[in-house]
């Protein structure tokens, strides 16, 4: 059963009613022909008008849709001969981060992103796409495994957050992370990062440092949920939705602050109404930028992704008090 | 003046105690330190500079309520920003220095923290100076939204330049050391010092508690627990925090520096 957001119900509602006017017009050997067009405009026109005024926080329920193509399936859509590689060399196996080589148009890649699972089973056997320290350090394993054989790298960001617990602290989470962001700053072959559905804090900074960061049209990206930062901020989670609104977790918002380079769009409806066009979208530009970075020189590569992140935040010394 | 220990319930005389770096003399409970505190028990007498005063934070998202936020704190701590960096000696040893001062907002890092933090690196490369970093922190100041998520990213870039130069950087974690801060440059030093008792992790014990619904046991993410799990170079008592600084320091800059 797929997963109905409240304010997708409306044109749902419709397409449901079109689907079964068609096949009973189908049955009954009656021409529908007319009635139906005319359910089929007011359809488009009902889910335009909702996704051109959508609220942050209905973009952060899209962007966690339990339908939402995930990192495995456009792994599946947009690379050929890919091979999954498991492990960190050091501890063990984390089934929260996917990791592996295969081709890009025609170029060999290394891919990693975080793994959300389809259905239940899927995601408590992934942790739900949180990482532990493993996984966080395979990803660096294998960009530096890139690095060596001079093959760029794309990473799929989506994910709640790392993972909280005892053996992820006793392993060192923050020392992980913080070696990703160090690691990938510094490293000699092109980096692009494509926010697919959560973006949620440190554990997805973590494979996000990339001289393109591209963001779905309908992904986020946060510094905290909206719900830990209700809840911290006016002790109510139930006020994620304002919460919502004043992280500026949004691609556009981003774009408009400099965070995010590009903002991808999506089929109307969103990347789980029509995942091949989703995946098509992504492509032609995943193709323009690695066409166009794969000409820099390396010094050059990591002396400007340095420079992008270096100008994120410049305060001004006349802002404010002088103190 | 008297304040009593939080650990063991000690009244402790106000003067005695910070003639005592402000470690309780019965348990050695560690308190947390001002950054004007830290400097002085840290540096040689006089010798600091400040680095960036002015520099402060705007609001980069319109937060709502985020301005008075940052106008208490800085009207209660004094301070313009939640670290203060600059420029003195250790024991005679000239070094670049940031301390994070836990009172302002919990020292959460924004835009003016990792602008701070960068720039103190920055200039560490220029005069190839070690650096001495004294973390504290709650983590990513979430008033500042994904600008300070990615001050992580930028300042962890300023480490990776330092240490393409050779140069040395020491962070000292203080308490608490969690979050944001913890996964980017605190974690990053050439060498890693800790306050003892100070907590350290990336999630904090609450939240870790909620959600696996047991108590944690004693001594968890505190900073003899991460040496314990090879986190961490050493734990040292603030009384010898000093000295052992300058030794580092003196062992990779030889005599004479
Ligand atoms: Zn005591």
């Amino acid at each position: 059963m797929p997963t109905i957001l409240d304010f997708e119900r409306p044109f749902v509602e419709l397409e449901n009613k079109i689907a079964e006017l068609t096949s009973f017009s189908r049955e009954k050997d009656l021409d529908l022909s007319g009635e139906i067009e005319h359910l089929e405009k007011r359809a488009e026109e009902l889910k335009r008008s909702i996704f051109a005024n959508l609220t942050p926080w209905q973009r952060v329920q899209l962007a966690r849709h339990p339908d939402r193509p995930n990192t495995e399936e456009y792994v599946r859509m947009l690379f050929e001969d890919f091979i999954e590689f498991h492990g960190d060399r050091c501890y063990g196996e984390d089934p929260a981060v996917l990791g592996g080589i295969g081709r890009f148009n025609g170029t060999a890649v290394t891919v990693i992103g975080h793994r959300k699972g389809r259905d239940t089973r899927e995601n408590v056997s992934r942790n739900f796409g949180m990482a532990h320290p493993e996984g966080f350090r395979k990803a660096l394993r294998l960009m530096h495994q890139a690095e060596k054989f001079g093959r760029p790298v794309i990473t799929f960001i989506d994910t709640p957050g790392a993972h909280c617990g005892v053996g992820a602290e006793e392993r060192g989470q923050s020392c992980a992370i913080a070696q990703n962001l160090l690691g990938m700053s510094a490293l000699r072959v092109p980096i692009i990062v494509v926010v697919i559905g959560e973006g949620g804090s440190g554990g997805a900074l973590a494979l996000g440092v990339g001289d393109r960061i591209l963001m779905q049209e309908h992904a986020i990206f946060s510094v905290i949920s909206p719900e830990g930062c209700a809840s911290i901020l006016w002790k109510d989670p139930s006020r994620a939705q304002e919460a919502a609104e004043a992280l500026k977790l949004t691609a556009h918002d981003l774009l408009a602050l400099g965070i995010v380079d590009e903002v991808i769009p999506e089929p109307l409806g969103g990347a789980h109404r029509d995942p091949k066009r989703a995946a098509a979208l992504l492509r032609e530009r995943m193709v323009q930028h690695l066409e166009t970075l794969k000409r820099v020189a390396p010094e050059e590569l990591v002396r400007s992704r340095c420079a992008k992140f270096r100008q994120i935040g410049l305060v001004s010394e006349e802002a404010g008090e002088s103190g | 003046m008297w304040i009593k220990c939080p650990r063991c319930g000690e009244i402790l005389y106000n003067k005695d105690i910070v003639k005592n770096l402000k470690v309780c003399r019965k348990c050695g409970y560690h308190f947390r330190l001002t950054a004007e505190e830290r400097l002085a028990f840290t540096l040689d007498e006089g010798s600091f500079v400040e680095y960036d005063s002015r520099l402060v934070a705007d609001n980069p998202l319109n937060f709502p309520g985020y301005p008075e936020k940052l106008a208490e704190a800085r009207q209660t701590t004094g301070l313009s920003e939640a670290v203060v960096t600059g420029e003195g000696t250790i024991l005679g040893y000239r070094v670049v220095i940031g301390v994070m001062d836990s009172r302002f907002i919990m020292a959460s890092m924004g835009a003016a923290v990792g602008e701070k933090i960068t720039r103190a690196a920055e200039r560490a490369c220029e005069r190839r100076l070690p650096l001495v970093l004294f973390v504290a922190s709650g983590g990513a100041r979430m008033q500042e939204g994904m600008v300070a998520l990615m001050q992580m990213a930028k300042t962890a870039a300023a480490v990776k330049h330092l240490d393409a130069a050779g140069l040395l950087y020491i962070s000292v974690l203080t308490d608490p050391t969690t979050g944001g801060v913890s996964a980017s440059f605190a974690m990053l030093g050439d060498i890693i010092l800790a306050e003892p008792g100070a907590l350290i992790g990336f999630t904090g014990p609450r939240v870790i508690e909620q959600t696996i619904k047991q108590k944690l046991p004693d001594g968890f993410q505190r900073a003899e627990f991460l040496q314990q799990h090879g986190m961490i170079d050493l734990v040292v008592p603030r009384a010898r925090m000093r000295e052992i600084l300058g030794r580092i320091v003196m062992l990779h800059v030889g005599e004479g520096n």
